[in-house]
């Protein structure tokens, strides 16, 4: 018998027959993971498996190839605290539907899960979660294999200024290296090389940035899966929430 | 070895919610015996209900004519409208007897990741009946979960315009419930949503 036990985000919950649940987790040290939860979607356990639940997992296999079993026990709800906010439950759903379409399943994976503890826990608490959600994003890209390179101008050289980005390479652009091309490219907000405040517009041109990236490509594995579907409604309800609260408009 | 007409019926009796092979085999059993009290007018209420069941044209609640007896009830408050996810949490409220407007079932919640779009819920129609009835309140009583509240929170966009009160029910302590069994996502939503004793 194979066993571990780790800490682990609930990315996603299937009903199993009557009463057991197939759970997808993501864990530090054994990456994506699925199993089964007997009594998983009884009515004692289903509400405590609700998606970015922190869960206290072990898992029990007869051999490494089956799909095992987890015995959970709950450690703390992401979902409720954030339940008041739509923007915030639909990166929630976002979060883990990109995750689980897109991560390797049983690799480690340990910086990914590190940064999406770390995203998941500002939801709707911090007010600058939705930069940290487009930058959660850009570093998903890196990890991945598809990270942008941000470091120079693609045409001139140059590390400063950095305006844009190009929509084909994904290579930043400075305002001068732009020149008449600029509104050919994807404008790249300042927060997402220093970090720092943004307004409704940067968020949307850095969930725009990454969005295309995203669509460009992963699209077939993403679309497939309708993860692209919840990415987007995310984007629109973060966007959306914040003119609101700013009351100005996006371009 | 039961006959091959026992054995069809215990087989789908056992494709019912609850039963497996072994309990389809005593309910079968059961039936057969108490063939004239159970047997019989089993069969014919299924029958009946094969013929007749439909879902109602205004809420989707299932009745056997095309519209249910709630939305015929003349005695129901048509300017509140509770908007539930499914017939069966239609019938939990019914149960508690307590309110007395009317239902609108959705058919289901907004998923993303399982492809569940506003177009594959009964959206429309809820939004007509809106306006047709000239409803003053909807309430919305969809599950605590992170696709119910999705679709709530989609709902009370869709009708920020028309300024409707949207209300939800509330979260926290169930009747009966000691805090020492809760969960601290129960306790968060209780402690969110306290109300002042006096």
């Amino acid at each position: 018998m194979i066993e571990w036990r780790e800490q682990g985000i609930l990315l996603a919950v299937r009903r199993h027959g009557e009463a057991n649940a197939i759970i997808e987790v993501l864990t530090r040290d054994h990456g994506l993971h699925a199993g089964v939860v007997r009594g998983g979607a009884s009515r004692k356990q289903a509400p405590l498996l609700q998606v970015g639940a922190q869960l206290d997992l072990t898992w029990r296999a007869r051999i490494e190839d089956h799909i095992g079993s987890f015995v959970v026990e709950p450690v703390r709800s992401r979902a409720v605290p954030i339940m008041a906010d739509r923007a915030a439950l639909a990166a929630l759903q976002s979060v883990a539907a990109l995750l689980t379409t897109c991560i390797a399943e049983r690799q480690p994976v340990e910086e990914v899960h590190d940064r999406t503890y770390a995203l998941l826990d500002t939801l709707a608490r911090q007010p600058d979660w939705p930069q940290l959600y487009a930058q959660w994003e850009l570093s998903l890209l890196a990890d991945l294999g598809f990270g942008l390179d941000l470091s120079c101008c693609a045409v001139t050289g140059v590390t400063q200024q950095l305006r844009y980005v190009s929509p084909r390479t994904g290579r930043a652009v400075s305002q001068q290296g732009a020149g008449e091309w600029a509104d050919r490219l994807l404008p790249l907000p300042l927060f997402l090389l220093m970090g720092g405040d943004a307004s409704a517009q940067e968020t949307a041109d850095a969930l725009r940035l990454t969005g295309h990236f995203l669509r460009q490509w992963l699209g077939p594995t993403l679309t497939r899966s309708n993860a692209l579907d919840a990415r987007d409604q995310a984007a629109r309800a973060i966007v959306g929430q914040m003119v609101k609260a700013a009351g100005t408009p996006t371009g | 070895m039961p006959d091959a007409p026992l054995d069809d019926l215990i087989g789908l009796l056992a494709r019912l919610p609850g039963l497996g092979p072994r309990s389809a085999r005593r309910a079968a059993l059961a039936l057969v015996r108490k063939r004239r009290v159970l047997l019989e007018p089993l069969a014919a209420a299924m029958a009946d209900v094969a013929e007749h069941a439909r879902e109602c044209l205004i809420c989707g609640n299932i009745g056997t004519s095309e519209r249910c007896d709630i939305c015929t009830d003349p005695k129901r408050d048509p300017t509140t409208l509770c908007v539930v996810e499914s017939v069966a949490d239609l019938w939990a409220m019914e149960r508690a007897q307590v309110f007395r407007g009317r239902y609108h079932v959705m058919g289901g919640t907004l998923s993303a990741l399982d492809g569940i779009g506003p177009e594959d819920l009964n959206l429309p129609r809820m939004a007509q009946r809106i306006a047709d009835d000239s409803v003053t309140e909807v309430i919305l009583a969809l599950g605590a979960t992170v696709d119910g509240q999705t679709t709530a929170h989609y709902i009370a966009d869709m009708l920020e315009d028309r300024g409707i009160p949207v209300t939800s029910l509330a979260q926290g302590v169930p009747v009966g419930g000691e805090l020492d069994y809760l969960d601290d996502g129960t306790i968060t939503a209780a402690l969110s949503a306290r109300r002042q004793m006096r």
